[in-house]
């Protein structure tokens, strides 16, 4: 009971402020051996694709980068949705400093998923089911931070904002199983959590180590964000 | 490697440099801030 009590105190912006600094520091710190490690083993140590050539290693970037764009937003939707429920200032805070982030991963997804595409498919970009939901994704992270900075008043803003983030997550599922319930020339997951990974273990532990990097990058510039958004609302 | 450089730096540099680009704008939200 009282470690139930000790966790809410830190729904307090105030009494999060600090602790968001520390876990900032030490994750920015993780991130860069992380991603180190992650781009050896993925250019130096993992064998060149039999089919694909050197051009596959887009996806030591490219695989992070889409699951973080999901990923993100969900996290968006849980603060928005705990926002609405128990009108937490922190939750609206937290959904405003997670945006930017998410919005950039997702660009990043399909930047270089458009890049791999050219090489691979013969083409930049086609109007398949998992690259429009994933460019309908980069529109709802967009779409809801445009809507926060139309409204003046920001508990405001974080309602308008936390209804648009709830119902955009229904999007989540649509990107995840786009590959399962339509045709499309994106291919299949390489990793499931379900079948495991058809993918060569170097290649496995390049890709998961970035995408260690890039969550701890993820909860570095977050946090950073969120102290920001604490002093210019509450001093 | 040379046939598909363009692509697969054309990957990495942006990717790099946009993340770079999101660490200045919040390190300098943060000195704003504070001032």
């Amino acid at each position: 009971m009282n470690t139930t009590v000790r966790w809410f105190r830190f729904s307090s912006p105030q009494t999060f402020f600090p602790l968001a600094g520390t876990i900032a520091r030490w994750c920015a710190l993780g991130a860069v051996p992380l991603a180190v490690a992650g781009l050896y083993v993925g250019f130096l140590v993992a064998p060149t694709d039999a089919q694909q050539g050197e051009v596959y290693r887009i996806i030591y970037i490219h695989v992070p980068a889409a699951w973080m764009s999901m990923f993100i937003y969900l996290v968006m939707a849980l603060w928005a949705a705990l926002g609405l429920a128990f009108n937490t200032r922190l939750s609206g805070m937290m959904a405003s400093a997670l945006a930017p982030t998410g919005a950039l991963f997702t660009f990043i997804a399909l930047w270089t998923g458009s890049l791999w595409g050219r090489p691979t498919w013969g083409t930049y970009w086609v109007w398949d089911a998992r690259l429009t939901s994933e460019l309908i994704l980069l529109f709802l992270y967009l779409g809801f931070i445009a809507l926060q900075a139309a409204i003046d008043d920001p508990r405001r803003a974080d309602r308008a904002g936390a209804l648009l983030a709830i119902v955009g997550a229904v999007n989540i599922p649509i990107i995840h199983y786009s590959v399962v319930w339509w045709n499309t020339l994106h291919q299949g997951a390489s990793v499931s959590v379900t079948k495991g990974a058809s993918m060569q273990s170097q290649m496995l532990t390049g890709m998961l180590l970035m995408a260690l990097a890039f969550w701890m990058y993820s909860i570095a510039v977050t946090l950073v964000r969120v102290r920001c958004i604490i002093k210019e609302r509450e001093g | 490697m040379s046939d598909y450089a363009f692509y697969l730096w054309g990957s990495y540099s942006v990717t790099f440099l946009l993340l770079l680009l999101e660490i200045v704008f919040v390190l300098k939200r943060k000195r704003e801030a504070k001032a």
